[in-house]
């Protein structure tokens, strides 16, 4: 029995006719397609773009430099130097993320007791020189000053899962 | 012997000791913030709270005496509610401000809290804060909010220290660690606080958020600096030493280590380190390659060898240098025909002829058990301080102490008997001991004895020493240095042999006693100062600065500038750029491998923790470069373990025993003022002198004249007066302090600083003037031997 089944098979092309069923029934379903860039996919609250460093609302900067995200990069991207500031408040004079090694795990976010580190939606950025996507302490800020709001607003929208 | 039950865990221990003992003896552990093995038990932590069948309340581990048969319970339900709620408490006033402390990571409070604390505080209300004390350049005590009261530093202060630097003043809530009105907490034990302090609340200052704990690789090492050769931790990040912190070893620095050997390292990182080899053309320093600077010595020493012949090539050694490192020196200098090698460079008197090397003449341990010491001639606290601090522990068993000194600085420990002292005085105080010992003993007295008269606090020292069991004669840093320093080590030899005690030398440096174990001691050619009262033509200086090192800087200085060729083998860039021809760049002791053997003989090799510092190479391998390119056969050593085996092969034995020393007690000092010199803790040796923060502690202030109140007024002096110090040609400006723990007729004088780098010798006769001249006129009034002109 089976191999009259097979025998058929062979100049009936049943399988062809499958996959066209399928083709056509991709043809007339609702397009998932998205026209990047002038269409956007929806993000999360929780999507892990590109880094910012963040500050408080007075203009101070959130960083206590502990390192703990130093110590938890899996990929050790993170490079940090600290000293005292003149005021006596622990403060980083050195915060470098090399984003060519990161792998955006979210670690680094996940360990900040002041919420200082966050990846942003951003995940447009490019370099052209390889040297460009090693982000610096000021580099971080700006990207945080930038998008302050957004960045804002995504914390507070996880804050009552956490 | 009691047996305990701990967890199930059947143990045998001592009576008398606390259940935490028998824990330990088990290898139970019980959680604790204020117990320490080392010091007295407080029971105010409340955090080993254990639960003790038929006890009807959890009890304190640290406090309650173990009892036969006692079962204990640390981890059962009771125990643990207990452990917990302490844990709570101590919770509520603490800032959890973990994230930026220095303890982070390395904090007990943090562990403890992992185990027993709750992920969240139900405390709401206000958290008490405590405001910052200002006590000096060595402990930050910024946050002291994060104190938990367990009193720990206070008691270090007072059972091992031997001065309470910290205190807890008010009650309850309001209590707070402090120390005395405006007072720093710099003695040369307080660094120990920042390892005792179960939080963040004492905390290195010069370590201040420089790394975090878990940054750091962990290197062991050996301290170069007093004679003791504390064990060390050596803690790197990024190929740079961050801190130091002690290694436990119970035969030496128990858990401690002085301030000198935990903050020195800043010197390591000092911008004064010499990274290239320089040399000297057309009076301009330039750097060259090692190659071309090693060709340019191996030269020059050929060249004057050739001319002047070997005899006029000197070498110089501090007793900081490791065995390896005096070896391959002595070796060279032998190699090229010229004996004149030597490392005691403060010593003034070589007569004496130990029969061996000369060393503590115990264990260091042992001074623990000691019953009776005669301590000669030592700034023993600054000296020697965990010697000290072993002394201060067995006075405090009931040993007596007594000192025979020419200062009566204080020891921090009850002192039986104290015979202070005008330097040239000293040898006759001993022979006074010695013939009042002599005399209990019922034996003939010596003839050079007969006319020593004995004083009541001779007789008073001598009644002591006989009435111990295990008595301990020590000779100091001061005694070594001496001019008669023959004469005191035979009397002290004598007197030691006589009431059956210990004779011991207190080595200045890390590797006193390894110098002469390594033979870097002249045998028939000429000692440090002699090098210097004939100049030499050529110098070879390892890691000396001769103006802070020697016996005489005023003589070294002069030696060197007429020197044809001095080659400076040192870490830093230092004086020697005005004197020098060639300055090689050597390593210090974190970056080299090598040896040091400890005052009481034990040979602790150490490894480099980081790499040397720009093209700074560890000393050995320069001296065995430089042993090959001048064609000195036994130079092919491939690590510093081979030299060190080789010099163990044959090294000599320690022994105390003097022999064939003539006493002659004649000749002792005449009415002059006579200058004391110390060297102070932080001026010893060059690491130490470039530690910014010590540098900045009351133990490192410029020196004075000090003088006692009697002899400033018989001077018409006033403290705060400059004056003009003269020891012959040399002089020096220096203000007068009054110091009445002093005897009458000296002026201390520290060493070792630039400010007295002009003066003479450490010890003999000095003239205090008001005027500016360096050399008095004839006719300058003389009193009773001091000259005082009146400006």
């Amino acid at each position: 029995m089976e191999k009259i089944k097979e025998f058929f098979k062979t100049f009936l092309l049943v399988e062809l006719l499958k996959g066209m069923a399928l083709t056509g029934r991709y043809m007339f379903a609702r397009k998932i397609t998205v026209q990047f860039p002038d269409e956007k996919t929806p993000q999360s609250y929780r999507f892990r773009g590109l880094h910012a460093q963040r500050r408080y609302p007075n203009g101070e900067e959130r960083c206590i430099g502990c390192k703990l995200c130093e110590a938890v990069c899996p990929a050790l991207a993170i490079k940090i130097e600290v000293a005292e500031r003149a005021d006596g408040t622990r403060r980083t004079t050195q915060y470098d993320i090399d984003l060519t090694k990161c792998i955006f795990c979210g670690f680094c976010e996940e360990s900040c007791p002041v919420d200082a580190i966050v990846e942003t939606r951003i995940f447009e950025y490019h370099g052209e020189k390889r040297g460009d996507l090693y982000y610096t302490k000021p580099m971080l800020l700006a990207v945080g000053e930038k998008h302050e709001a957004q960045i804002a607003k995504d914390r507070e929208s996880d804050a009552k899962y956490r | 012997m009691i047996n305990i039950e701990i967890d199930g865990k059947l143990v045998e221990t001592e009576r008398g000791s606390t259940v935490m003992d028998a824990a330990h003896k088990a290898g139970v552990y019980i959680p604790h913030f204020c117990y320490h093995k080392k010091l007295s038990i407080a029971a105010n932590c409340r955090m080993c709270l254990v639960e003790v069948e038929k006890a009807p309340k959890p009890l304190p581990a640290c406090a309650t005496p173990a009892a036969d048969g006692m079962k204990v319970h640390t981890h059962s339900e009771m125990a643990v509610k207990a452990q917990k709620g302490v844990m709570e408490f101590l919770l509520i006033n603490h800032p959890l401000d973990c994230p930026i402390c220095d303890q982070g990571g390395e904090c007990q409070l943090q562990d403890l809290a992992m185990g027993y604390g709750g992920g969240a505080s139900r405390y709401e209300e206000e958290k008490r804060m405590v405001s910052p004390k200002e006590i000096g350049e060595l402990i930050s005590t910024m946050e002291m909010s994060r104190c938990i009261q367990c009193t720990r530093c206070v008691r270090f202060g007072q059972e091992i220290a031997g001065q309470m630097e910290l205190g807890m003043a008010n009650r309850s809530e309001h209590a707070e660690i402090m120390s005395f009105v405006n007072s720093a907490v710099d003695s040369e034990l307080s660094g120990n606080m920042i390892d005792l302090c179960p939080v963040g609340a004492l905390t290195s200052k010069p370590f201040r958020y420089t790394a975090r704990s878990w940054e750091l690789s962990r290197r062991r090492s050996v301290s170069p600096h007093d004679g003791l050769g504390s064990n060390l931790a050596v803690h790197v990040k990024d190929n740079r030493v961050c801190r130091v912190v002690p290694v436990e070893n119970e035969a030496i620095n128990e858990c401690w280590i002085s301030d000198k050997d935990r903050f020195s390292y800043e010197g390591l990182n000092s911008p004064e380190r010499l990274t290239r080899p320089m040399i000297r053309q057309d009076n301009k320093w330039i750097e060259v390659e090692w190659a071309a600077a090693l060709e340019y010595v191996a030269n020059g020493l050929r060249q004057i060898k050739d001319s002047a012949g070997a005899d006029h090539i000197a070498a110089l050694a501090t007793p900081h240098s490791t065995l390896e490192e005096l070896y391959l020196l002595q070796k060279l200098m032998r190699g090229m025909g010229s004996d004149n090698v030597d490392f005691r460079l403060r010593q003034s008197d070589f007569n004496l002829a130990t029969k061996g090397a000369p060393w503590l003449g115990m264990p260091i341990a042992e001074l623990n058990s000691c019953d009776r010491f005669l301590i000669v001639g030592s700034f023993l606290r600054k000296d020697q301080p965990l010697i000290a601090q072993r002394i201060r522990m067995a006075v405090k068993a009931g040993a007596k102490a007594n000192v025979l000194h020419a200062a009566d600085d204080d020891l921090l420990m009850p002192v039986a008997n104290k015979a202070i002292v005008q330097p040239s005085k000293m040898a006759d105080m001993l022979a006074q001991i010695l013939k009042a010992l002599v005399m209990r003993k019922e034996a003939v007295v010596p003839s050079e004895l007969q006319q020593v008269e004995i004083s009541d606090v001779a007789q008073a020292i001598a009644a002591s020493l006989s009435s111990g069991e295990r008595a301990a004669v020590l000779l100091g840093n001061l005694a070594q240095q001496h001019p008669q320093a023959t004469l005191l080590a035979s009397l002290s030899n004598q007197i030691a042999e006589l009431c059956g005690a210990k004779f011991g030398f207190l080595g200045e440096a890390a590797n006193s006693v390894g110098g002469h174990m390594a033979r870097a001691i002249p045998e028939s050619g000429m000692n440090a100062m002699q090098m210097l009262e004939k100049p030499r033509k050529a110098y070879l200086l390892l890691n000396v600065e001769p103006e802070l090192d020697m016996h005489d800087p005023n003589l070294a200085m002069s030696a060197m500038k007429q020197a044809d060729m001095v080659v400076a083998m040192s870490a830093y860039k230092h004086h020697a750029s005005e004197y020098a021809d060639v300055m090689l760049p050597i390593a210090p002791f974190t970056e080299t491998s090598g040896t040091f053997v400890n005052n009481e003989g034990t040979v602790q090799g150490f490894k480099g923790a980081v790499k040397p510092l720009g093209d700074a190479r560890p000393a050995w391998k320069v001296l065995r470069v430089l042993g090959n390119m001048l064609d000195i056969p036994g130079f092919d050593y491939d690590n510093s373990e081979a030299i060190r085996d080789e010099v163990l092969g044959f090294a000599c034995k320690l022994d105390n025993r003097t022999e064939g020393v003539v006493l002659n007690l004649n000749g002792a000092g005449g009415s002059a003022l006579e200058r004391v010199t110390d060297v102070p803790i932080y001026f010893s040796d060059a690491l130490v002198r470039r530690a910014e923060a010590l540098q900045k502690t009351g133990d490192a202030a410029t020196p004075t004249a000090r003088m006692h109140g009697a002899e400033l007024q018989r001077l018409g002096l006033k403290p705060g007066d400059v004056v003009r110090v003269v020891q012959g040609s040399a002089s020096a400006k220096l203000s007068v302090k009054r110091d009445d723990r002093l005897p009458s007729g000296v002026v201390r004088i520290a060493a070792a600083h630039a400010a007295t780098a002009g003066l003479g010798a450490m010890f003999g006769e000095i003239e205090i003037t008001t005027g500016d001249s360096t050399k008095l006129p004839e006719n300058a009034s003389r009193v009773a031997g001091q000259t005082v002109e009146r400006a």
